[in-house]
């Protein structure tokens, strides 16, 4: 699949209205689990699937991702996987000064 | 192989002194992305510096709410509409997200038709991509003002809730309406430059002096892309979470 030439990227037309209806549908997707009213855990699951498929969706085919070559798809998505340990750090430091506030605090303020 | 080809080059290229030999410096080395176009990797490296600055954002604002005693203010009820007598939930960001995507589309179109060398095409689709990225800033702004006219929404302070909600509100909607409003402005520019032939003729750009090709509108499509893409993690995490 990966014959990027000079004259840049080009593919068929089908495969970005295909994307585009599938970002459409999962968007409606996203929106429903808020109008259902969906709650805890299985709320949580679904907003970060369909997150993950349209972000992935978009990069993939709308940034033609899937079509350069490996050296550059490295070079970009390998270092936003650190996020991942800072995510952890803040979840960390989020729970703590919870913890604090409600030990100092009391909840009252 | 790649010891010969260093040697050969400093055989041959003249080395340059002072700010032209930093430049001809940085720029001597091997090429590490083989047939990506100078302008798109720069502009993937742009887009991972921002992706950061986002998630920056995103992971702050976790670790706000997580922190919070206060009960966070809940955002389905924060951006409802009332519709012909319905109270709908978080109405206008779905409008918005719809928006967003199509422009998404739109863009997407503009690069292919780009290739093709249909500049009319080219033209029209960056021009509706232009309009529909305004349509979302234009939204944005009216969510702002009922936000703050109506709702009391402050930096430092909310009637709803947790006081944190109001400042990490207007900054990540803010940064990303920021973004959106200069990807309007550059698309506005790319529509003129394409519709003026300047692509086709491959005329000096304006800024780079460099021959102008559709290059230019892929790249210009991955900037408004990750806009959407930021969208898309902002919606979910700060909107339906």
């Amino acid at each position: 699949m990966s014959t990027s030439t000079t004259e840049g990227q080009q593919h068929p037309l089908g495969i970005y209205f295909q994307i585009w209806i599938l970002l459409f549908v999962l968007s409606g997707f996203s929106y429903a689990v808020d109008y259902l009213q969906f709650q805890g855990y299985l709320r949580w699951f679904l907003i970060v699937v369909f997150m993950m498929l349209k972000a992935g969706l978009i990069v993939a085919v709308f940034m033609h991702m899937i079509w350069e070559r490996m050296a550059l798809v490295y070079a970009i998505i390998v270092p936003p996987l650190l996020l991942l340990v800072f995510v952890g750090i803040g979840t960390l430091e989020g729970d703590y000064t919870f913890l604090t506030r409600e030990i100092f605090f009391g909840g009252a303020e | 192989m790649t010891q010969s080809g260093q040697a050969t080059m400093t055989e041959t290229a003249p080395l340059l002194d002072g700010t032209p030999g930093v430049i001809a410096d940085w720029s001597s080395d091997q090429r590490a992305f083989k047939k990506t176009p100078w302008g798109k990797a720069m502009m993937w490296i742009f887009l991972l510096s921002d992706t950061f600055i986002f998630s920056c954002f995103l992971i702050s604002y976790g670790t706000v709410r997580m922190s919070t005693t206060i009960p966070w203010p809940n955002a389905s009820e924060v951006f409802a509409l009332t519709m012909f007598g319905n109270h709908v939930p978080l109405l206008l960001i779905a409008i918005m997200t719809f928006v967003l995507i199509t422009s998404s589309g739109t863009m997407a179109l503009a690069v292919n038709f780009g290739y093709r060398k249909d500049r009319m095409t080219c033209f029209w689709l960056l021009l509706a991509t232009a309009l529909l990225g305004a349509t979302f800033v234009g939204m944005q702004a009216y969510e702002w003002t009922k936000l703050i006219v109506e709702e009391g929404v402050r930096p430092w302070g909310n009637p709803m809730g947790a006081p944190q909600f109001g400042a990490i509100f207007f900054m990540v909607t803010g940064f990303h309406g920021t973004h959106v409003s200069f990807g309007v402005l550059f698309l506005f520019i790319m529509a003129v430059k394409v519709i003026r032939g300047k692509m086709d003729r491959g005329e000096p750009g304006f800024m780079t002096g460099r021959p102008q090709d559709y290059g230019m509108v892929e790249v210009m499509g991955l900037y408004w892309h990750f806009v959407d893409l930021v969208w898309v993690f902002i919606f979910a995490v700060f909107y339906l979470w």
